[in-house]
């Protein structure tokens, strides 16, 4: 992107900021999904986003689908690769400790990414925009369409998942399954398939996310680890559990790394998120929205 | 010591100090002395990061970064400004301590995947600052010309020097931790385990322990990455990216994270396989480390020494505790 | 009610879990010395209380003084450490530890070899730790688990085990000992013995604070008994006038308590249902 007028430089770092924090936030999403049913953190949900994006491209270019149907397919094969992920290794893990849980994740996240490398090699990978439109100038910026069609696709996402948990049977059953897992079971909720579902639903969505920003940061094998780190502060930031807080919390993320990069130092821009992340960790652990009393009962 | 323990180490020392005459014996084993110094320093980190998974039951994803803190502290201390290398391994420890606690008494009063995240986050903003400060660390392109060590006025050069040299630091920090896991201290972490909630109403400062833990396994990497420094004298930030601190955690799984053998065993096995056997499989190695992670963390989660110890021994599995279940 | 030498206060101490109130201003003060036991049915917020002195959760609001001092919101370690120790409802022993090595854990606050002392073995660290197994062991001995010492806490049955659990409370030095439920699934010789060591636990001088659903103990061994009611205190005095008390008895005959403990005073008989627990 380059800039027209200078005096407009800010409103292009907001710009991008604005699109690369909305792909945090559906990351961040994703750790909340499965947070919000089993209290687990998910170390491979940075590599549901680079597969996302990954097969996104090899449903478009070598099978040769159109874009829509290269997507959606994209998306459902990633949510089966949650669904194995949960039926055939968290499932044996769950019961042992913790530790190994997440030794258990992290083993799969690099499967994923080695897997990653050996199917599309090292090379970086392009997905066409979702409008043939190009690009267009407001208020002196260039704006990609698909800049537009990243923000859009996440306030839809967070508002389906809002309604979805807060009002539908099985959202609301899903949410029982982490508040009290043997209570649940014992009101009939089948808390395995809860369970299942929502490393699924994680999984696709997080594959959104990677299909969604292809065409604009383009999607390589590495780029699970970070992606998921910086999607894990946004969850961490808004509050984990919480979808708008992850919304807001993403869109802050992105703005700040794209206005480090734009005014102090591209180099580390990277660094910004985790900073944030570690900041949040250790001094709002419960987020920017979250109660210290809800936190507490997290806790205990 | 018990008498199994003690017979064991004794044979550790006897096979340690013969080695480097074996290992010259026969030419297509010359190679393996260098194999078993870079195995003894990646010990040095995998003995603090048992210490921590396997007692204080915390995992550490930034065990690279504090190896690099030790590395490039040495690095540019003993190499930029000169100092005596034994005063840079000294000052760099004590950086790695200080980062490892401001880092680790946050995190450590959060529970569960917490600290893994902020470790995770924190090593990578130690890489990315490796990468950055070109004027200090040489950035990618590395940083050269370190210095080799002396001790008591000699120059420590040739592979058997620096093989009795790693190795004595590995065989201290085993006795020392060792002696830790079994003093008031030990029991105190063996609790938490068990139980966090009845440690902590008996007494037991539970974050502050894992605080302490979680710095003494950073002090260990650190001096660790000292060694590599000036044994191998050139630096480039990929030797301490996520991908190692991901290999010290399966060096520690596969030997198994409740010994302190398993730490060795896993190092020295993985060292091995990593520079020896798995040079054919080339760029997919992460794919091999990720299914053997996965394959031990699922099937023999107590780790090759337990299993083999229970399996020579024909006894069951240790007892399961209760606490172990769910956050 | 005021005390010469109250050991701990509770100042309107309240709890409340989101929406869910367990504790709705509980006061109360307890002498140094006594054995003052807390009764009332599941539910009544006996064992959250317990949780809110020993520090395992900070109330919403109110103040607990203990030795004068409060202490809500100070970390449990730091509470042991002034000397309040607790057993729990559900046995939290260290299973994969010796029955000794459970009790040594207990000396932890009162001893003080750290990190580097421990990995030198300097030899007031070798010292100190030969006295922890001594001192561990003459408590093993106290209560009678002297010939377990080297099993595995886990291994034992159900009321060794939380005989176990006391021994490891004592070897804090406590001043203040709580206990969530100790006759919880002991028979009744069990019980019995259990009753004569709180005695000689009170000889010693420490003050026992007792949540124990088996009225015959309670009213055998208690100086005084508090009764608590949806998170409120009922009543509090002697356990002659907590039998008498008619707030008490319309409380038990009123609802069904369902306790499934030893029943409760005066029990009504067939409106009893034993749910167990």
């Amino acid at each position: 992107m380059t800039d027209i007028f200078y005096g407009a430089a800010w409103l292009q770092y907001a710009l991008s900021g604005l699109t690369i924090g909305a792909i945090y936030a559906l990351v961040a999403l994703g750790y909340n999904i499965i947070y919000n049913v089993t209290e687990i953190i998910n170390f491979a949900q940075g590599e549901f986003v680079m597969l996302g994006g990954l097969f996104g491209v090899f449903y478009y270019q070598t099978f040769g689908l159109p874009l829509g149907a290269a997507v959606l397919c994209a998306v459902a094969t990633v949510g089966l690769v949650g669904l194995l992920l949960e039926r055939y290794i968290i499932r044996r893990a769950r019961h042992v400790t913790v530790l190994s849980m997440i030794i258990v994740t992290i083993a799969f996240s690099i499967l994923l990414k080695g897997g990653a490398m050996l199917a599309w090699g090292k090379d970086p990978y392009r997905l066409p925009a979702f409008s043939r439109t190009g690009a267009f100038l407001w208020q002196g910026v260039a704006v990609q369409p698909q800049a537009l069609w990243v923000l859009g696709i996440s306030a839809v996402v967070v508002g389906v998942l809002t309604v979805f948990f807060r009002t539908s049977f099985y959202g609301k059953a899903m949410l029982a399954c982490a508040d009290n897992a043997d209570a649940a079971r014992l009101v009939g909720i089948p808390v395995r398939t809860m369970v299942l579902l929502s490393f699924g639903l994680s999984a696709a969505v997080g594959a959104v996310a990677g299909v969604a920003i292809c065409p604009i940061t383009l999607m390589e094998y590495d780029r699970g680890a970070l992606l998921g780190l910086k999607g894990f502060g946004a969850a961490v930031l808004g509050g984990l559990g919480q979808f708008y807080g992850a919304l807001v919390a993403g869109i802050v993320l992105g703005l700040a790394e794209s206005l480090c990069a734009g005014y102090i130092s591209s180099g580390y821009k990277d660094a910004v998120a985790l900073v944030l992340l570690m900041l949040a960790l250790f001094f709002k652990p419960e987020g920017l929205f979250g109660s210290k009393e809800a936190a507490g009962l997290k806790r205990f | 010591m018990t008498f199994r323990e003690k017979i064991g180490f004794l044979a550790l020392t006897v096979f340690l100090a013969v080695f480097p005459w074996i290992s010259g014996v026969s030419r297509s084993f010359g190679h393996y002395i260098d194999v078993m110094i870079f195995a003894g320093i990646f010990c040095m980190v995998t003995l603090g990061l048992s210490l921590l998974m396997g007692f204080a039951g915390q995992i550490s994803l930034a065990q690279a970064a504090f190896f690099g803190i030790g590395a490039y502290g040495s690095g540019i201390l003993a190499g930029h400004f000169h100092w005596n290398p034994w005063a840079a391994m000294l000052a760099s420890a004590g950086a790695a301590a200080a980062v490892a606690w401001i880092v680790g008494v946050p995190a450590l009063r959060l529970k569960g995947h917490y600290l893994a995240m902020a470790t995770l986050g924190f090593g990578v903003i130690v890489h990315i600052v490796m990468n950055e400060e070109v004027d200090w660390t040489g950035g990618p392109s590395g940083l050269g010309g370190i210095p080799g060590m002396s001790l008591a006025g000699r120059k420590i050069s040739g592979d058997a020097a620096w093989f009795y040299l790693v190795w004595a630091f590995v065989l201290a920090a085993f006795l020392f931790s060792r002696h830790v896991l079994h003093s008031r201290i030990g029991r105190a972490l063996r609790a938490i385990h068990d139980d966090e909630k009845a440690a902590e109403a008996m007494g037991v400062p539970v974050s502050t322990l894992k605080v302490q833990v979680f710095v003494t396994s950073a002090v260990l990497a650190s001096i660790a990455g000292s060694l590599y420094a000036h044994y191998v004298s050139f630096l480039s930030p990929g030797s301490f990216d996520l991908m190692w601190s991901v290999r010290f955690v399966l060096m520690v799984v596969v030997g198994g994270m409740q010994s302190l053998w398993g730490a060795l065993v896993g190092t020295v096995l993985l060292t091995f396989i990593g520079n020896e056997w798995l040079q054919v499989f080339a760029d997919f190695e992460i794919l091999v480390y990720g299914g053997i992670l996965l394959v031990m963390a699922l099937f023999v989660p107590q780790g090759l020494v337990v299993w083999l110890d229970a399996a020579l021994r024909g006894k069951a599995r240790p007892v399961p505790t209760p606490s172990d279940r769910g956050s | 009610m005021l005390h010469a030498d109250p050991v701990l206060e509770l100042h309107d101490v309240r709890m409340h879990f989101g929406g869910v109130v367990a504790l709705k201003g509980v006061s109360a003060s307890i002498p140094r010395g006594i054995i003052q036991s807390v009764i009332g049915p599941n539910g009544a917020g006996k064992t959250t209380l317990l949780n809110c002195i020993s520090g395992l959760l900070t109330p919403s609001s109110g103040a607990v003084l203990f030795q004068g001092e409060a202490v809500q919101g100070k970390p449990p370690h730091e509470i042991a450490r002034r000397g309040l120790s607790r057993t729990f409802q559900h046995v939290a022993l260290f299973p994969r530890m010796s029955a000794l090595e459970n009790v040594m854990v207990g000396r932890h606050a009162r001893t003080r070899a750290g990190f580097w002392a421990s990995g030198f073995r300097l030899p007031f660290m070798r010292r100190e730790e030969a006295r922890i197994r001594t001192d561990a062991q003459a408590w093993l001995d106290f209560v009678g688990l002297g010939a377990q010492r080297d099993l595995p806490a886990g291994a034992l049955p159900l009321g060794k085990q939380k005989i176990l659990e006391i021994a490891r409370a004592l070897a804090t030095d406590p001043v203040l000992i709580l206990l969530d439920e100790p006759a919880g699934g002991l028979n009744t010789r069990e019980t019995e013995e259990l009753g004569e060591l709180l005695k000689k636990i009170q000889e010693r001088g420490v003050t026992v604070v007792l949540v124990e659903h088996d009225m015959n103990l309670v009213m055998d061994i208690s100086d005084r008994v508090l009764v608590l009611h949806f998170g409120q205190v009922l009543a509090c005095g002697s356990p002659a006038e907590i039998k008498d008390n008619p707030d008490v008895i319309q409380a038990y005959l009123g609802e069904d308590w369902g306790d499934g403990g030893g029943g409760a005073p005066r029990r009504s008989g067939e409106s009893e249902v034993d749910q167990g627990r």
